[in-house]
């Protein structure tokens, strides 16, 4: 499956972690939130990236003390209908300040693709049909209503400070896709609704 | 009315292209039905049994007579003529193609209207009472806060794969005419002790196979706090309702399982963090929206309408029309009017593309080119002169739209049922039209007087049957259409749900089990002014039950 990360195409450095003996490899390692309670303490002083995985039940809140240690948070859709991940994404963004990548995994469709990259989504694991595909599903709307974990201005932002409607549909963007602003604090500020 | 500036524009066009790229992609074969199907549902694009429905939301209920015209122009050239209006105020297409629908789509966008998320398990279309603006009894306006929800939940990103379907009311008056106690969000308009507005919060209500009344989780929640508030909710739904069972699914049943207080708890705290945050309103937001809705040109005119009398006088059925069919006003003079799509005999809810033309030139003539759609699948005309209300009915006479039954026992509410609908179990629409000719004598109408008669064709309750003083619910036993009665729901402020009665009625007989009921409530009823739910919440189901199952 490619992995899309800020719009482009990437190798993925990450190794996912699935039992207790491959722990003990070296390099980035993807770890389930289970493996990474259990063996927690030896983790922690790790050499090296480590990105937790939370399966859609498994909520942020598990490892909010934690998300520092991380450079990769993977949200796991197991059909495209659970949506719970969109939640945790903004609450990673929004209320715990995560900074690091925010992968998308599993069942997602590439009419959602827009919607993840306003929760705060990052990086996707998507099927070579949802991949290629991608512009076309990020470029059709060139403004939102609402405010979200994504830096552009809400369409009650542009009213009220006269920002114009940005590209048209016609104009669908060749150039990568801008990751989300880093501070969502300062969105917030510069975006009042 | 809300009008669309260059955002709004930009916005619904740029939908309308989405979807035509989506369907070329499935009619080019590039996407299977299961891969379109929630691509079309956010459009409000059903299969059914037949063909394709088209649900376009009309928000809050409110077109313009340039909108209602576009609708009928619809119905003649993509539909067989007609179409139909529901109780979430919005209206249905029955027969499009497929190839179709997006050229239907950017008819709507060229008047401000579109579909999308009148399906899936989104935020719906929010409702509001349909006489809002003009109501004698009005608090305060809900149009301007559905305008404003109508906004945030357009596309949200976080919140359009929710567990289940999302359905928002909002009321402007202490009488309850939005049905708030039955949606998984009621809000009821009210002023603090400064006289601010603000909402009393109600969660958890739904209907389907277990219906529940809302409940109160905030006693009042300032304006301008609505939108974080609302976020807090559903952030806490998508969490953590229920994703392993579609029938405990709704909000209705997390509330219940996690009891008021710790819900009402879990919103406070997630709402503490958001509240001064981004979906504050700012000062002005709330005044930019209310502009839309300022009153129109009312003239000043006297209440007395000395040849309103005469011409009721003169006319026994348009004096029963205005009996049934009028309401007060807040404006001196004017007059809210009902236009009841309920026919003697007909589908309710149905309209053909003529007399959609009908009412725009109507309310072009005599208001001030505004409609309503009403919870009850009736249009409403907000603001008519009394001294025009003779030349509205003869009008409406001439188009067929005079029924004076609004109220009445065959102002009937009904799905479309097994007729059209792929969910249902048993036909609806036979059944209501079946009772509505058993009750058509007017005279009898007006002496049974205002009583709530809901049909609907199985478990999911589109037709709000347990809400109803009458509900009736098609089953299927055995392959044979079977209708369960209940009696005693009520869909107002003091909402309640009904009493299942006893063993169900076939196709034959449930006309008449209908009939017995009303016969028993004017037996015992305590004169004429004692409405069927009080009589029922004086003696109870005892005496119905007796009667229906005398035979027996």
């Amino acid at each position: 499956m490619p992995l899309i990360k800020n719009g482009a195409r990437l190798q993925d450095p990450w190794f996912a972690v699935a039992t207790e003996e491959e722990l003990d490899r070296s390099g980035p390692m993807l770890v389930p939130l289970a493996l990474w309670q259990e063996h927690r303490d030896r983790l922690v002083d790790r050499v090296g990236p480590i990105g937790i995985r939370l399966a859609s039940h498994e909520s942020p809140a598990a490892i909010a003390g934690d998300l520092e240690r991380f450079d990769l948070v993977a949200l796991e859709f197991p059909k495209f209908t659970d949506g719970r991940a969109f939640s945790y994404a903004r609450l990673l963004r929004e209320r715990h300040g995560f900074t690091g990548e925010i992968r998308a995994v599993g069942h997602v469709l590439r009419d959602q693709i827009a919607f993840l990259l306003r929760c705060g989504f990052d990086a996707f694991d998507l099927d070579e049909r949802a991949a290629a595909g991608w512009q076309a599903a990020t470029g059709a709307f060139s403004a939102w209503y609402q405010p979200a974990a994504d830096a552009d201005a809400p369409i009650p932002a542009r009213r009220r400070y006269a920002v114009p409607a940005r590209a048209s549909v016609a104009v669908i963007r060749s150039e990568p896709v801008q990751p989300p602003a880093p501070e969502p604090a300062a969105c917030a500020a510069n975006w009042a609704y | 009315m809300y009008r669309y500036d260059e955002f709004d524009h930009t916005f619904v066009t740029q939908r309308v292209a989405q979807f035509r790229e989506q369907v070329a992609r499935r009619i080019a074969g590039e996407l299977t039905e299961d891969e379109f199907k929630p691509l079309r549902l956010m459009n409000g694009l059903y299969l059914q049994l037949h063909a394709y429905m088209l649900r376009v939301a009309i928000p809050y209920g409110t077109l313009s007579s340039r909108q209602l015209r576009q609708l009928g122009y619809i119905a003649r050239r993509y539909d067989r003529g007609y179409g139909h209006f529901t109780t979430r105020q919005n209206i249905q297409f029955n027969w499009p193609t497929l190839k179709d629908v997006p050229d239907i789509l950017a008819d709507l966008a060229a008047v401000e209207m579109h579909a999308i998320q009148t399906s899936g398990n989104c935020i719906r279309n929010t409702t509001a009472d349909a006489t809002a603006g003009v109501a004698a009894d009005e608090v305060a306006d809900s149009r301007i806060y559905c305008e404003i929800i109508r906004q945030w939940s357009t596309l949200h990103p976080e919140f359009s794969f929710l567990p289940r379907k999302f359905k928002i009311a909002v009321t402007g008056s202490g009488r309850d005419r939005a049905v708030t106690a039955a949606h998984d969000i009621g809000l009821r308009l009210k002023l603090d002790a400064d006289g601010n507005p603000g909402f009393e919060v109600l969660v958890g209500g739904g209907q389907g196979r277990t219906p529940i009344l809302a409940v109160t989780i905030r006693e009042f929640l300032p304006e301008r706090h609505l939108l974080s508030y609302l976020e807090a909710i559903l952030r806490v739904y998508n969490q953590l309702g229920r994703r392993d069972n579609i029938y405990k699914a709704r909000i209705k049943i997390l509330v219940r399982e996690t009891g008021r207080d710790e819900f009402a708890r879990l919103v406070e705290e997630e709402w503490a963090h958001i509240r001064d945050g981004e979906l504050r309103l700012p000062d002005g937001e709330i005044e930019r929206i209310q502009a839309y809705f300022a009153p129109p040109a009312y003239q000043a005119l006297d209440d007395a309408c000395p040849e309103l009398a005469v011409q009721r006088a003169g006319n026994r059925a348009f004096d029963a029309w205005v009996g049934s069919n009028v309401e007060a006003h807040k404006r001196p003079g004017y007059a809210v009017v009902t236009i009841s799509l309920k026919p003697h005999g007909g589908i309710p809810g149905d309209a053909s593309a003529e007399q959609m033309e009908a009412v725009a030139d109507l309310a072009d003539r005599y208001g001030f080119g505004e409609i309503r759609v009403t919870y009850k699948q009736n249009l409403l005309l907000p603001d008519i002169r009394k001294g025009d209300l003779f030349a509205l009915w003869q009008g409406l006479v001439a188009a067929g739209l005079a029924t004076a039954n609004a109220h009445r026992v065959t102002d009937i509410i009904a799905c479309p049922g097994l007729d059209y609908c792929n969910l249902a179990n048993a036909r609806a629409i036979p059944v209501a039209q079946a009772i509505s000719e058993r009750f058509a004598d007017p005279e009898r109408e007006r002496a049974i007087g205002n009583v709530t008669v809901n049909i609907s064709g199985c478990i999911n309750a589109c037709a709000h049957h347990h809400v109803a003083n009458i509900g009736i619910l098609g089953v299927d036993k055995k392959g044979k259409e079977f209708y369960q009665v209940t009696l005693g729901g009520a869909a107002d402020e003091n909402a309640a749900i009904g009493d299942i009665v006893g063993p169900a009625f076939d196709e034959d007989r449930i006309a008449d089990a209908v009939e017995t009921v009303v016969d028993v409530y004017l037996a015992e009823r305590r004169g004429a002014d004692e409405p069927f739910i009080d009589t029922y919440r004086r003696i109870g189901l005892k005496p119905f039950k007796e009667k229906l199952y005398a035979a027996h």
